[in-house]
């Protein structure tokens, strides 16, 4: 359970995507004992961590974990009640126009104008930037090439297909040339083709532009794409670090074993413990067990208790097994809770 | 991870343009103008409207009142059918500019909804230029509505000089940009246009009745007399009277009409800027 802090204490953001010659410049995106409430309502607890220059940065959480609350807060839409959350060194509460020139967004909702062309939305969105005139066409243009739509610039927007919109809402988010890009659930909606495209296009602009990319997402799949993570229950931090990092503090396999009821598998769960030593995790009506060489230990605990046992599973753990070890809860178990 | 070299220029200020104070008010408000202007043109249904309604709202109206009120010998400003035409003529200009500036107000609660809003809301323009585009916007179309009416002044029997045509078109600005700033500060806390339009009901309709437009406040007395003493809107009225009918004396004078109308311009305005900039911990939109 000490694993969330260990990663944590992790070494100073990305060393080596600071230019030479320059000031040691901060980490993109800095979150100080960050903290919120809806009034009664505990939405983000303590948070602190800091996400790399240059990386595709997760935020994995159930629905209702607080990650739309950090969107917001992020994006300069919502002042938190408690800690700091500096984009690249400014603070979101005390100087939001410095951070929003740093920022390009990318809500879930499409915030694109469907009476207006695709030029024109990018148009319209530069000016609110500050661009103008031959600066701003030639940075329309080059936002359009990097996302391949540059013969739909007079089209209307309400003419293209979601992923185009989807397109043109990043576009749009890149038109100032931030160096961090905040995404809200961004493949939502997309068909599998659409995806994997976003997908290529922020790793080009990390890979590229060496933009830092926060992508918030309840998918798993979509985690496994990010650099690093962090995942979110209940406001809180669970655990921090690549998928393949969180993964591997997982010992070896994830044997599950399913019963008939929730409290057949309490019996279950507490028998398994004594004969085996081990500590599993009972999760509704299956017992779950981290164990290096699960098929032997599964034919062990299967031959002991005979009878008890409905189906069985090994499996290598992923991102979900880790946030059942973190939270000792399901993934999907406060679904709805949240809006979206 | 990247390189050194994957560093982007622009993350470390390099190549950000610098965004004055003066760009950073008028071309985002100028953006935000032009952006409700075409969507209106684009819209052509709105287009149709905007010359047939006031034109149906006048004969209708104007031609049912006159008839009832010569019927009932009330009033002397409507002592006869053609008088009353006339006497209501600035009276519909001033509704057909409430109905257009206050709904234009609509398209803030649809931005809302539909996330374009949001994007303003985190894009570095000052506030003030949000409201002043979205203000600003709403309010031309409702001036040039009100304008396309005062074609109909012949009609109507006004005989107003030509500086008496731009006074009144000063007035049709001016209430364009009060009543559409009104509208931005009621449509601004909202998410749903079904609210809005009964706040519109409750709010605007009363509004107009007791500005003049249908009587006048000499007309009037007691507690009815008060309100509409009170009623801003009484004064952007009469500032059109005073355009329209230069020869006939109106309730107040020009001096006080316009000082009160432009007022009125102010504190609305300062109204939607104070509702826009404030910053809260709950959520923005």
């Amino acid at each position: 359970m000490a694993t969330t802090q260990q990663i944590d204490r992790s070494p100073k953001a990305a060393p080596n995507s600071i230019p030479a010659g320059q000031f040691a410049p901060h980490a993109p995106i800095e979150l100080d004992h960050l903290s919120h409430d809806y009034g009664s309502r505990l939405a983000l607890n303590d948070l602190s961590f800091d996400v790399r220059a240059a990386e595709i940065f997760g935020l994995l959480g159930p629905n209702g974990s607080g990650k739309t609350t950090l969107f917001r807060i992020l994006s300069t839409l919502m002042v938190p009640s408690g800690g700091h959350a500096r984009l690249a060194g400014f603070d979101v509460s005390t100087e939001p126009n410095r951070v929003r020139l740093q920022t390009g967004i990318v809500f879930q909702a499409t915030s694109l104008d469907v009476k207006l062309t695709v030029g024109e939305n990018l148009m319209h969105q530069g000016h609110l930037y500050g661009l103008s005139g031959s600066h701003l066409k030639a940075r329309s243009q080059e936002v359009l090439e990097r996302v391949g739509l540059t013969d739909r610039k007079n089209d209307m927007v309400e003419t293209l297909s979601g992923g185009q919109k989807r397109r043109v809402e990043l576009a749009k988010g890149l038109i100032h040339s931030p160096s961090v890009l905040l995404l809200d659930e961004p493949t939502t909606g997309l068909d599998p083709g659409a995806r994997i495209d976003l997908w290529n296009y922020l790793r080009i602009l990390r890979d590229e532009q060496g933009v830092t990319v926060l992508v918030t997402t309840h998918l798993m799949e979509e985690a496994e794409h990010c650099d690093r993570l962090a995942i979110l229950s209940e406001g809180k931090l669970v655990a921090l670090g690549s998928p393949a990092e969180l993964k591997s503090e997982i010992g070896g396999d994830i044997v599950q074993f399913e019963t008939a009821s929730a409290d057949a598998a309490t019996a279950l769960g507490s028998r398994i413990a004594d004969r085996f030593g081990v500590i599993p995790a009972v999760v509704d009506n299956a017992v779950r067990v981290e164990r290096e060489q699960g098929h032997r230990f599964l034919t062990e605990v299967v031959e002991s208790f005979p009878g008890e046992i409905v189906s069985v599973s090994v499996s290598k753990p992923s991102l979900e097994d880790v946030f059942i070890q973190q939270t000792g809860h399901r993934f999907w178990l406060d679904q709805g809770e949240e809006k979206q | 991870m990247a390189t050194a070299t994957a560093q982007n220029p622009a993350s470390i200020g390099l190549t950000r343009p610098k965004t004055s104070i003066a760009s950073s008010l008028w071309i985002p408000a100028y953006s935000l103008w032009r952006r409700e202007l075409v969507r209106f043109y684009r819209q052509k249904a709105r287009v149709v409207g905007v010359i047939a309604s006031p034109l149906l709202f006048w004969l209708v109206l104007g031609s049912g009142f006159s008839k009832t009120f010569q019927s009932h010998g009330a009033g002397s400003a409507a002592a006869d059918s053609s008088h009353y035409l006339s006497y209501f003529f600035p009276g519909a200009i001033i509704m057909i500019v409430l109905f257009t500036a206050i709904f234009s107000m609509m398209s803030l609660i649809q931005d809302r909804n539909e996330g374009f809003l949001l994007s303003v809301l985190a894009s570095p323009v000052s506030r003030s230029a949000i409201v002043l585009g979205k203000v600003l916007g709403g309010a031309t179309l409702a001036a040039i509505q009100g304008w396309v009416f005062l074609v109909f002044c012949p009609l109507a029997g006004v005989h107003t000089s030509f500086v008496g045509v731009l006074y009144a078109m000063l007035a049709i600005a001016l209430t364009s940009f009060s009543l559409t700033a009104l509208g931005f500060v009621i449509a601004w806390p909202m998410d749903s246009t079904q609210a809005f339009h009964a706040i519109i009901n409750l709010v605007l309709i009363p509004l107009w009745l007791g500005s003049g437009a249908l009587f006048p406040v000499s007309g009037a007395s007691g507690w009815l007399r008060f309100l509409m003493l009170l009623n801003p809107l009484t004064y952007g009225v009469d500032m059109l009277r005073n355009g329209l009918f230069p020869a006939e004396l109106t309730t107040f004078s020009p001096e006080f009409n316009l000082i009160i109308t432009v007022a009125f311009c102010a504190v609305v305005f300062v109204g939607s800027w104070a509702v826009v900039n404030r910053r809260s911990n709950k959520p923005a939109a």
